[in-house]
């Protein structure tokens, strides 16, 4: 799946591609953040130096979920005020990709979908409010002002260098989960499932100090 | 990558060293040296709370301990005590946060010692109703609301993975279905819904390897399962088993040693044929040991009655025993009253040659009567079979009872248990 390298436009370095449909990735050596446009990468950006984070998970990690095999192939840092979380980027064996969010070890999967419904306003969603999509209640249970904090690897988008976002969460009596992201217009939808460690069958993860 | 190294940071309140066990998750630690609460955050340590009282709580489990628990190993990282305040009554609960680097968060709780390993939760339980209280349904169990509370946080030793802080509070509901319990944590309008499984003190010192043996514990925990729980069903299925063996002993009994007729004859009676109605019948054999003698008297009485004066005479020792039944029979469109058959027992009658003197009796104009007497040697007591019913109650009946009060013990200690429990416990606890 990995296409043929190319060269950093701003050290020189090699850039590899895990993920042919990826629009973004960060240069491993210098930390420049490239869009691939038609002909070349462009540099937009450069990331501060990561915070220091203790998710398990890492670019390469391998998994498995409803027997379908992913990769982790970048992922986005964010912050709010009780901490952070990071949503990992997958892509799956047939191409398709999502986001594998891990926030404080608890862990989410989720793909970009299309609303079922139109989706509430940024001012007008509150928690407690219940939404029916695809026959299953989803209520909100929090709504999280949050800011990025970086960047990593390969995104099938440019990056936003927005300030301040906002992120709903919805989840249901069966272990549904969804996420309303308020940084676009209109916003975009994410459904999928709360999941524990086991069932993502990881590979590749980092490793700690003191832990085997 | 290389492995993710533990930090140490030090405490800007005391100077002296701090280690982290939860790596970049602790956002919040304790200093062991100064009891300062501090903010581990950001490279800049900031002091959240200088001062948490005078004394110094040490955890049953100490900190940095690694158990196994459901095949995952934990390491304790973090200590609270949290109090609850209602009314005159003030009480707390110890509170260990568990991690592992890859599984995350866990929590064990003990209050008197009764322990829980608690999980968060990440579906939502739907609220529900069950004979007639609040409950929770989850995970295809239900809940039934057990108290509502405010716990704030009273000590806190270690690291967090948020901003505690001692004087914290949360509104707490609890929900129990043993040996499990859903509670619920409000905090700024945000809900954390977990649950919880009961440990044993036993269990808990197995899985950590604890020194010595666990504290005992007090009362009933809400969801502490019942040890009668299980055997309830049990007891009375087995009582059921037993009675059915019993009936057929019963069955043996009556069709293949429904004892021996000793004598047999009809009779009928009118009034007015002889002015004596009394009579001796022939002289019968007792065999055996002392046993009973069951006499039976049937009748073809229609709308009346009759009574029989019966003496069992020994014919050679003359000794008698004398005995009478009443034997009445009414009948009209709305049914029937009485039998037209009667029956005796006299116990413990010697061998020997026996015979009855009858004297039967009615009202005067009654008509003509018909009857039939037998009188069989050693019957089967089925009184007897009846004791031996009841003391097979006793079992099923005595864990029913046990269980009963265990539940009530359970239940005294909830916000919705009922109101008689309530107050005849509201002056001791």
């Amino acid at each position: 799946m990995s296409t043929p390298a190319a060269n950093c436009p701003s050290c020189g370095a090699p850039v590899k591609f895990l993920w042919s449909s990826a629009v973004q990735t960060t240069c491993e050596f210098c930390h420049s953040i490239l869009v691939r446009t038609d002909v070349d990468l462009k540099k937009v950006g450069e990331v501060a130096d990561l915070p220091p984070d203790s998710s398990p998970i890492q670019i390469g990690t391998e998994g498995a979920y409803q027997n379908k095999s992913f990769v982790v192939v970048g992922r986005i840092i964010y912050e709010y005020e009780q901490g952070g979380w990071n949503e990992w980027h997958i892509v799956f064996n047939d191409g398709t990709s999502g986001w594998l969010a891990d926030a404080q070890l608890e862990y989410d999967i989720s793909w970009a979908t299309r609303p079922p419904a139109p989706l509430p306003a940024a001012d007008q969603i509150s928690q407690g409010q219940t939404y029916s999509w695809n026959g299953k209640s989803f209520a909100v249970t929090s709504r999280t002002h949050a800011h990025y904090k970086g960047v990593q690897g390969e995104l099938p988008f440019e990056y936003w260098d927005k300030s301040d976002l906002l992120f709903a969460d919805l989840r249901t009596s069966s272990a549904d989960f969804g996420t309303i992201d308020y940084s676009e217009n209109p916003p975009l939808l994410f459904l999928g499932r709360a999941v524990e460690f086991d069932d993502l069958h990881l590979k590749n993860l980092r490793e700690f100090e003191g832990w085997t | 990558m290389p492995a993710v190294q533990a930090k140490s940071i030090s405490c800007p309140n005391c100077g002296g060293p701090v280690e982290l066990r939860g790596f970049a998750h602790t956002l919040s630690v304790v200093c062991p040296q100064c009891m300062s609460v501090l903010d581990a955050s950001t490279p800049e340590v900031q002091i959240l709370q200088k001062f948490q009282g005078k004394t110094q709580i040490k955890p049953t489990i100490p900190l940095g301990t690694r158990g196994k628990l459901g095949g995952t190993q934990y390491q304790v990282i973090g200590f609270q005590v949290r109090r609850v305040a209602s009314g005159d009554d003030t009480y707390s609960w110890d509170e260990y946060l568990l991690f592992n680097p890859y599984k995350g968060f866990r929590y064990i709780t003990e209050y008197n010692g009764h322990w829980n390993f608690v999980h968060v939760e990440t579906a939502l339980p739907e609220q529900s109703r069950s004979a007639g209280k609040f409950a929770m349904r989850y995970g295809g169990k239900t809940y039934l609301a057990f108290d509502s509370m405010t716990a704030s946080t009273a000590y806190v030793l270690g690291e967090f993975p948020w901003r505690v802080q001692t004087g914290d509070s949360v509104a707490c509901q609890d929900f129990v279905a043993p040996p499990s319990m859903l509670s619920s944590e409000a905090t700024g309008g945000e809900i954390t819904w977990s649950c919880a499984e009961y440990m044993t003190g036993a269990q808990v010192w197995q899985a950590f390897q604890l020194p010595g043996s666990p504290p005992p514990a007090y009362g009933v925990f809400a969801n502490q399962s019942s040890p009668y729980g299980a055997s309830i069903g049990s007891s009375w299925r087995t009582w059921l088993w037993l009675n059915v063996g019993l009936a057929a002993l019963i069955f043996f009994f009556m069709v293949l040693s429904p004892g021996h007729v000793a004598f047999s004859d009809h009779y009928a009676y009118s009034q007015g044929v002889k002015t004596e109605s009394a009579f001796v019948t022939p002289t019968f054999q007792l065999d055996g040991r002392d046993s009973n003698v069951e006499l039976k008297i049937h009748t073809d009485l229609d709308n009346n009655w009759a009574y029989f004066s019966f003496a069992l005479i020994n014919d050679q020792t003359g000794q008698a025993f004398d005995f009478g039944r009443e034997v009445s029979y009414y009948h009209d469109s709305d049914g029937s009253e009485g039998s037209r058959n009667n029956s005796v027992i006299v116990p413990a009658v010697p061998s020997g040659q026996y015979y009855l003197r009858v004297e039967p009796e009615m009202d005067t104009g009654s008509p003509f009567m018909r009857y039939e007497l037998e009188l069989r040697r050693n019957v089967p007591n089925y009184g007897f079979f009846g004791l031996a019913a009841l003391l097979l109650l006793i079992p099923p009946a005595f864990t029913t009872f046990r269980r009963a009060s265990f539940e009530a013990a359970r239940w005294r200690e909830s916000d919705y248990a009922p109101s008689m429990s309530r107050l005849t416990s509201g002056g001791d606890d």
